[in-house]
């Protein structure tokens, strides 16, 4: 669980965040999506207690951040930008020196558990320098689960990484939503916080808003459904257009597009209306924005 | 405690897959021995040096008893010209294994991780910096053990072998040698906070190893002479020197400054 108010973090005359307010229930995935230099990391680092907000206050699973750092540290599992293992060592020595920092009473029972969770058992005793770039991230995911941690931060888990590697990076955040934990996820990927997060916020210095990204596909751009017909004219667009419940409808061709409040209860009406004109209806469906485009639109206007 | 001697085991079982921190750590300490007992052994086999005394500087009779004969005079002299190059590896070696350690973790990227477990920062400095002076101590001690062992056999006069183990040397050994060590080790982390490569932070902490070379040049040439009282002004000014650096080094040694601006 996660509660930031009026988080703010200041280099110099620089303001990096400012006055950030969230508020992540238990179990939920949080995806923060924002261009690079907009403050993403160092809210994680404040929130992870690496560095000391300059204004506001936040707690990470109960604790206090600036107060009971050590708790916090004990209580949530990071992914740094860069995975950061020691490259001389092997895997297995790699996890054990962190499960003992993480202070985990069985270190080879845990490392075991996550060296087989994530296929790299086999390799245990390969030097990490060894591992391909992909491998080294499982590791560090591996890194930031040893200690069975409430909350994880994930920050860029996919960057850098091939599309399989992504994939079995993706596939493995999923894994871990079903146990139930918080995961706060910073990314670039939009198409990954789409798959794996139940809410996004979007960032820039400041917080410009924070939503299901089905909710912000519509917040953003109205839901809007295309009718299908045989043959369409301006007509039949002045007769849905006129319907109060529809706030805009354009001729596309032979596709009627209309920006209509709550499609699954007007829909049905709005068919009839169609078919009582002569129209010939071959199908209907949802127009679906990308969440690039609604990123887009939102970071463009912040 | 759990944690520093975690983090002095990793240290070990990474810097010491460095070739460099290796070759400091082992064969320094081997050189460095192996000069004395080199100079005994030859001093021991040379002419006859009954007449020497009267070369040797003024305040060196101190050392050398009515009871010596001039080699044994002599041998003390040139040995102790060298004694004072052991105190080079309770300095060199922190100095290759710290700027090691702490810059190695800058290049790998893994001082984040390592800052976000719940390590303390004094946790993470205790056991960095034991992880640099232990080795140094131990091998200090263990060169100069042999060096006493080496030259009992080769000394024919078991009081020259006293003159090696008096006060001026208990002190350098036991007690200059580690605020030298944790001289280096507070030295290399500061010099660790400005520089991004392994190779330049140990050329630049090297540095630290001229103070002895300047002694060791000083006494060469008359000017020093290493009594007792030099050995105690050397230790009380190695313990104020050692809580400035200290000091310096746990402020630049920041969690926040080392996330956010050491690149």
């Amino acid at each position: 669980m996660i509660t930031t108010q009026n988080l703010t973090k200041k280099f110099d005359q620089i303001t990096a965040v400012e006055n950030l307010s969230l508020d992540i229930p238990e179990g939920e995935v949080f995806g923060f999506l924002g261009p690079n230099g907009a403050g993403k990391t160092t809210t994680v680092r404040m929130l992870t207690s690496l560095i000391s907000p300059t204004k506001g206050n936040a707690t990470v699973n109960g604790f206090q951040v600036g107060e009971h750092d050590i708790d916090i540290r004990r209580s949530v599992g990071l992914l740094t930008e860069t995975p950061g293992m020691y490259d001389n060592l092997s895997a297995e020595r790699n996890l054990e020196i962190y499960a003992s920092l993480y202070e985990v009473e069985d270190v080879q029972g845990q490392v075991e558990k996550y060296l087989r969770f994530l296929g790299l058992w086999d390799r245990r005793l390969d030097v990490a320098a060894t591992f391909s770039k992909g491998m080294k991230q499982k590791l560090a995911i591996a890194r930031a689960l040893l200690h069975e941690p409430k909350t994880l931060f994930l920050d860029e888990p996919t960057a850098g990484l091939d599309p399989e590697a992504s994939r079995l990076v993706r596939e493995f955040i999923l894994e871990i939503k079903q146990q139930g934990r918080t995961i706060f996820i910073c990314t670039h990927n939009l198409d990954e916080a789409d798959r794996l997060c139940d809410r996004i916020g979007v960032f820039k210095t400041r917080l410009v808003v924070v939503d299901s990204p089905v909710n912000l596909r519509r917040q953003v751009f109205g839901r809007k459904v295309v009718f299908h017909l045989i043959q369409a004219d301006q007509s039949l667009v002045d007769k849905i257009a006129g319907h109060p419940h529809v706030s805009e409808a354009n001729l596309v061709e032979n596709k009627i597009v209309a920006t209509i409040e709550d499609p699954e209860t007007h829909n049905p009406e709005l068919i009839r209306i169609l078919v009582g004109e002569g129209a010939d209806v071959q199908f209907i469906g949802e127009l679906r924005r990308s969440l690039e485009d609604v990123y887009l639109q939102l970071v463009k206007n912040a | 405690m759990n944690k520093i001697n975690t983090i002095i085991r990793k240290e070990w079982s990474e810097v010491f897959k460095n070739r460099m921190v290796l070759f400091t750590t082992a064969f320094l300490p081997l050189i460095l021995t192996a000069i004395p007992l080199g100079i005994i052994y030859a001093t021991s086999r040379s002419g006859d040096f009954s007449g020497i005394t009267g070369d040797l500087p003024q305040e060196f009779n101190a050392f050398c008893p009515e009871n010596f004969s001039g080699g044994d005079c002599f041998q003390v002299f040139i040995v102790s010209q060298f004694m004072i190059m052991f105190m080079i590896i309770p300095l060199a070696i922190p100095a290759a294994i710290s700027s090691y350690s702490i810059v190695g973790e800058k290049v790998n990227r893994s001082l984040e991780p390592l800052l976000a477990t719940p390590i303390t920062t004094t946790e993470l400095l205790v056991g960095k910096s034991l992880s640099a002076i232990i080795p140094a101590l131990i091998a200090t001690w263990a060169g100069f053990t042999i060096f006493i062992i080496g030259s009992w056999f080769m000394i024919a006069n078991p009081v020259v072998i006293g003159n090696f183990l008096d006060t001026r040397w208990l002190i350098a050994i036991f007690i200059i040698g580690p605020l030298m060590a944790l001289s280096a080790v507070s030295f290399s982390i500061i010099v660790s906070s400005r520089v991004n490569d392994p190779r330049v932070a140990e050329q630049v902490s090297m540095i630290i190893i001229l103070p002895v070379l300047a002694v060791f040049f000083g006494q060469m040439a008359g000017i020093i002479i290493l009594n007792v009282t030099f050995m105690l002004v050397s230790a009380l000014l190695l313990g104020l020197v050692d809580a400035g650096l200290v000091y310096l080094s746990i402020h630049l040694f920041q969690r926040e400054t080392i996330i956010t601006r050491w690149k």
